[in-house]
Order: structure tokens, then sequence, then C-alpha cells
């Protein structure tokens, strides 16, 4: 199957248009929520998170004994929530930093699942195959219901985050300042954390605990770039996450021996990199040409002071000097003339220069007023 | 026990104690999520290396493979230069996609590779055995044996040769530069044996857990001494410890033995978290507990000095004025008697000549805001804290 076909088919076929619905909505709300993460700098709680959810799949498992993933995911949730309150106790009541205190759980929580795990696959039970799918997802497992189930999520964290909207947005950039206005701090950060967690949760099937940290961040990361404005880089975070599940659903639907979650992973890799190096205002290129641009036009002024300390010396401004002295000074070139020329600082005549009332002018104060003109 | 079973612990001991070493400067040095990306990324070096050497310990793999990490440290550190985004998300955007290449790689060769990603991640120490090294015919040991005893070997060698640099280039990166050590190199070299010992031990522990084995027992440890040497042994042993203890948890639960051992680490950390003598998290609410008590007193005494008038210092007319809870009133003034700072005579509270000297002082202290005079002032004064 090529990507036309999968276009042709996704529309039709009931297990294409759900994985595709399914991890579009995932991408949507994992990008949505991961705009608070990536600004608060909790990046990395989500990859934390995400590895600390796998005990209490394993758990929940043990204890009901079904694969219902409803009942798995609410052991994970349970689990990657007990996870996070650890990991901010030990950064609140030890000495250890926020980086331990991640690592840590990480990797704590994650080994036990995994002894967990191992310990079901040994119990002499038939219904215990496929819990390693939350490792690294497959999305091929989605049906209908947890489609459902990924959009209520979605729709409860879209409503919560409007009627939130200005105590996050305030908790997000001032934290202080929320305090002082009277606003329960600490509610309104449990409830956006928690939120990340629930978030998280849902994606673990499709994309799997290991890569789940990426969904969160790549989408956030990129809209970043584009805006300096909240509301629009959740949009554009959102936007990106689904685009990211669409194609990375199309490109691993088209291709034989290609799991979902890394392509998506890889996709969302691509709006990152794109937007670091096209951004109009923050983006690498951008910003190299800007720099470029600054280096001539500071060239450009050094000729016309030099310029302006020799005019000085003489009662008549435009008395003509030739080029030729010029040649000592490195902020010379023909073009820089030829620009002097072509503002009117400066007329050319054979291989003499003299310099303008307007360039002196211009000159004079050049160091008075550089920053009201962009030349 | 069998040879099989005490080589196991040998590797898994041998592991931890590399592990540890590394481990306890990139805690030191909060770099601790540094070597989860660098556990995660060096996937694709793996992968890489395994199509040219078809054989999972060839020192070229793991040549290969740690280059892959130190490759991963230099994209974070430039996408953070860039400023374009934090340290934090720079890591987590960079082992994700590192990974996803190396797990599409996998899957595009599944045919030709024998490898699968959760032999990376997860490793299986029981089969280390079986792999073993022949020299001229003559078997001299597991091969992982041999892979993680050299770089034991060179991370201890390295350790004591670049110990005094080290430690100051961890704890003051400025001064170790104007003494003459590059905090540049020491950087670099630390994230080159961090890359080295990761890929030696993810064929024995697994990827992950290695970052279990770097960061838990030189953060337990940090939770109990602040002496970088003393900090190194217990790291050690705690590693040694859980690799051992958590070898016969797997041997009597019949499950993973990577995953037992980072549980013995959990629980470790759980019990130095809640219990460390200074550092831990009870006696840290305790001390938390007590200096709430005795600021109250504090207050309650200057409280008692600023009012001569006998109404604003009956018993009752305290608990109104100052807002404590009945039990807190009683618990302040059950310390201050004890201490012998007041009297009480007719529910009339008055300061005695020690509490009077007291608050004098502590009053001098806080207008001249040195508050932390107090603290050792309390020595001197109490005879029983809060």
């Amino acid at each position: 199957m090529d990507i036309q076909e999968y276009f042709s088919l996704v529309f039709s076929d009931y297990t294409l248009r759900t994985i595709t619905l399914g991890t579009a909505i995932l991408g949507a709300v994992t990008g949505m929520l991961g705009s608070f993460a990536v600004l608060r700098k909790q990046s990395l709680l989500g990859d934390a998170i995400s590895h600390a959810a796998l005990p209490g799949i394993a758990i929940a498992f043990l204890i009901t004994g079904t694969k219902d993933s409803n009942m798995l995911l609410l052991g994970a949730l349970v689990s990657g929530l007990i996870g996070t309150f650890w990991i901010r106790g030990i950064i609140k009541k030890t000495h250890l930093k926020s980086d331990t205190a991640l690592g840590l759980i990480l990797s704590l929580f994650f080994g036990f699942g995994m002894l967990l795990l191992t310990f079901i696959q040994k119990q002499p039970n038939a219904n215990q195959a496929g819990l390693d799918k939350y490792l690294f997802g497959q999305a091929a497992t989605l049906v209908e219901s947890d489609v459902w189930l990924m959009a209520i999520v979605t729709s409860i964290c879209l409503l919560v985050m409007l009627v939130f909207w200005k105590e996050f947005k305030i908790l997000l950039f001032d934290a202080d300042y929320t305090k002082t206005l009277g606003f329960n701090t600490k509610f309104i950060d449990i409830l956006i954390t928690s939120f990340i967690v629930i978030a998280i949760v849902i994606g673990l099937q499709t994309v799997g605990v290991v890569l789940m940290s990426a969904m969160l961040l790549a989408p956030a990361a990129a809209a970043r770039q584009w805006t300096n404005s909240l509301a629009i880089m959740v949009f554009l975070a959102a936007l990106f996450g689904a685009f990211s599940g669409v194609f990375g659903t199309a490109i691993s639907a088209s291709q034989n021996n290609l799991s979902t979650g890394p392509v998506i992973v890889l996709v969302a890799a691509v709006f990152v990199i794109f937007s670091f190096v096209f951004s109009p205002s923050r983006g690498l290129l951008f910003k190299q040409i800007r720099f470029i641009k600054n280096r001539r036009d500071l060239q450009l002024h050094k000729t016309l002071a030099f310029m302006y300390n020799i005019a000085e010396t003489h009662d008549d401004i435009s008395h003509p000097h030739a080029i030729k002295i010029l040649n000592n000074f490195q902020g010379f070139t023909r073009g820089t003339l030829q620009k002097l020329v072509k503002r009117d600082y400066v007329t050319l005549t054979g291989n003499m220069w003299n310099l303008t009332e307007e360039g002196f002018k211009m000159a004079s104060n050049l160091y008075n007023q550089q920053s009201n003109n962009n030349e | 026990m069998s040879n099989a079973q005490i080589e196991i612990q040998l590797i898994a001991s041998l592991v931890a104690i590399a592990c540890a070493i590394p481990g306890t400067f990139l805690v030191l040095r909060k770099m601790a999520m540094i070597s989860d990306a660098i556990s995660h990324s060096i996937l694709p070096g793996i992968v890489v290396g395994f199509f040219i050497t078809q054989d999972l310990n060839s020192p070229i793999l793991i040549l290969l493979a740690a280059l892959t990490g130190i490759i991963t440290v230099i994209l974070v550190e430039y996408i953070q230069k860039t400023g374009l985004v934090k340290e934090d998300t720079a890591i987590g955007l960079v082992f994700p996609a590192l990974f996803s290449i190396g797990v599409i790689m996998i899957a595009k060769n599944a045919n030709d590779v024998h490898l699968d990603v959760d032999a990376v991640l997860l490793g299986e120490l029981a089969f280390a055995p079986f792999d073993r090294l022949m020299i001229g015919g003559t078997d001299v040991g597991p091969k992982s044996l041999w892979v993680i005893g050299s770089i034991l070997l060179i991370t201890v060698t390295l350790l004591i040769a670049f110990f005094k640099e080290l430690k100051v280039s961890t704890f003051d990166a400025g001064l170790a530069a104007s003494l003459g050590f590059s905090p540049v190199i020491m950087h670099y070299g630390l994230m080159t044996v961090s890359s080295v010992t990761t890929v030696g031990a993810f064929d024995a522990v697994g990827a992950i857990l290695v970052v279990a084995l770097m960061i838990a027992p030189a953060a337990t440890a940090y939770l109990l001494t602040t002496n970088l040497k003393k900090m190194l042994i217990l790291a050690i042993s705690f590693g040694v410890f859980s690799a051992i203890s958590g070898y016969w948890m797997a041997h009597w639960l019949d499950a993973s033995i990577a995953g037992s051992i980072t549980t013995m680490l959990g629980l470790l950390f759980l019990t130095v978290y809640l219990f460390a003598p200074s550092k831990g998290i009870i006696a840290v609410m305790y001390r938390e507990k007590q200096q709430r008590t005795e600021v109250s007193l504090l207050t309650f005494l200057l409280h008692l000095k600023n009012h001569k008038e006998e109404e604003e210092r009956h018993v009752n007319h305290l608990q109104e004025h100052i807002n404590w809870q009945k039990v807190r009133s009683k618990t302040v003034l059950d310390l201050a008697l004890k201490n012998n700072m007041i009297h009480i005579d007719n529910n009339i509270v008055s300061l005695t000549a020690k509490g009077d000297e007291f608050t004098s002082l502590a009053i001098d202290y806080i207008i001249t805001n040195e508050d932390s005079q107090i603290e050792d002032m309390k020595d001197d004064f109490f005879l029983f804290r809060g």
C-alpha cells in the first residue's frame, strides 16, 4: 500500500480510520498539554511519568486479571500520579535536584514494572500475552472504544483548559504574582500536572512508555518557535501533534514492518527541525541572515564615520578625496561605497568621493540616533 | 551455588560498581537525565555496530555506540546553545528521535538482525554466562565479564588519576578553570566514560536499568553523606548489595534479574529517603515541626517583652491575640516553662531574667538582619528543644 492508497482508504477502512483518528486526537491533546509542560520547564517530567506508569499497568492486570484497557490505564494513571508526587516530594524535602529525582523515579518505577511484567509472564494464565505492547505501543490494537475514550478525555481537557485558562496562564508566567492575587496556586499546579499525567497515560497504548515524552515535547517545542502568544502556541502545538499523528500513521501503514510510535515521533522531530530552522523570528536561518545584515550595516557605518572624520578637517565638507585613502580602512568595499551613493550620503566623481550635506549630517548624528533607524 | 550463578552475581556486581562511579559525578553535576538520554540514544549506534561486526560484545560495537552517546550530548548542547528551547526540552527532543531511528532500523532489517529492542532495553543477565570468551581454545570466562571488567578497570584508573581534577571541576567549575584544568575536557571525559559504561552494561542489565544503577546508588548515598569519597564508597556498596540481593530475589520469584536489582535499589532508596538521620523525610519533617514551634516561641516571647500590661499577658488573651489554636499555645507555653523562660503567676505570664536576656539578644539579631545567628544562640539557651 502506498501513501495515496492510504488516503483513499482512510475514510472507508474501519481499522485505518480508527487508528488515524486515534493518533490524531492523541497528538492534539498531548501537543496542547505539552505546551504547558515545556513552558513550565517540566519537559522531562513526561518521560518520568510515562515510565512510572508501567508498574501500574502490571499491578492492574495482577488484580483484575483482565486486559481491559480502561482498567489497565486506570492503574497506569494511579502509578503515574504516585510517581509525579514522589518526584515533587524528593525535590521539596531533600537536597536532591530535580534531574536526579526524575531519573530516579523513572528508572526505579520502570525496573519494578519490568519485574512485575516478567513475573506475570511466568504465571500460568493464558490471558497475559500482549502487556508488553505498552512498552513500545501498538497503534494497530486501537479499537473504537479506545478512540472514544481519547475523545472524551480530550474534550474534558479542553473544557478545563478553557475554564481555567486565565489561571493556567498567570501561573505559567508569574507564580509569585498569582499567589499574591489570592489564587490557590497549589490547586492549579496539581490540576495542570494531573492533566499532563492523564494525557500521557492515554497515549501509552499507542506510542508506548519509551517514546511518550516526545509526543508531549516535540509539537510544543515546534509551536513555540512560531509565536509568543500562549493561545496561538497551544493551538499550533495541537495542530502539529495531530498532523504528526496522521502522517506517522500514513507512513507506517504504507510500509511493512514499521511500528507507528517511532514513525510518529520522527515526523514530529521533522516538524521541530523545520521550525528551528525556518521560523521567521527565532529560526536559525533568519537569525543568521539578520546577523550578516547587521554586520554589513555596521561596516557601512564605520566607513561613513571614517569619511566624516576626514571631511570634518576641511572647511568645505564636500571637498573631494581620493578613494585610495579608504583602502587602509577595512570597512571599505566597492559595494558599501555604492550603497552610500545610493542613499545620497556620498557622491562619486571619477576616483574621488565627497560627502554630501545629508551624509555629513547623518554621520555626525550616527552615534546619537542609531536606534531610531534601521540602516 | 553453581558456577553460572556465581558468574552472574560477579557480572552484576561489576556492572553496579562501573555504573556507580560515573553516576556519583552525574548526580553531583545535576546531569542525571543525560544518562537516561545516552542510554536510549545508543540504540542506533548498537544497530549500526551490529551490522558491521555481527557480535554484541565486540569492542568496535561498544566504541560506535559510545560515539552515538557522545553525539547525543553534543546535539543537546548545540540545541541548548541556540536558545530556542531550554536544556531539559533539548534532552527530551534528542533522545526519542535517535531511539526511534534505532527502532526503525531494527524493524526494517528484522530478518538479518538477531537483535530485538527488548533485548537492548532490558537485557538478560541470565544468558550472560553462556556466551564464553575463548582464547586459543581455552575457556576464560563469560564475554560480558571481560567487557565490563575492562571498562571498570579503565574507569577506576581514570578516577584515581583524575580524582582531584574531577572533584574541583564538579564543585567549582570556575576555580577548576582558573587552576588550569579544562572543565570542557572533564565534562566530555565524564560523558565518554558514562557512554562506554552504558554500552558495556546494556547487554547485561539493559539500557534503561543502567540508568537506575547510575542514579539510584548515588542519590541514596547523597542523602547520607556530604563527603565525596564516602559518597563514592557508599554508592558502590549500595550498588553491589542490590546486585547480589536482586539476583536472589529474581531467583526466588523467577522473574527478570535486572528488574529485581532495580526493585532492590528502589527499596534501598525508599528506606534511606524515609529514615536517613539528617536528610531523611522523617528527620526533615521532625526538624520542620521543631523549628515551627521554636519560631512560635520566639514570637510569643517578643510579645511578652513588648507588653507590660497585665491584660495583654493573660493566658486566655494570648490565645485570641496571637491567634493560635489551644494545643499549639499549650505546646509553646510548656516549652517556654521547661526552658525556664517564663513564669506563670495567676494566669498572668511574665518573662524570667533568662527569657528576657534571650529575647533581647534575639531582637538585636533580627534588627541587624542576622537571623541565622539565632539558631546558634538557641544551643546556649535551650535545655529542651521544640
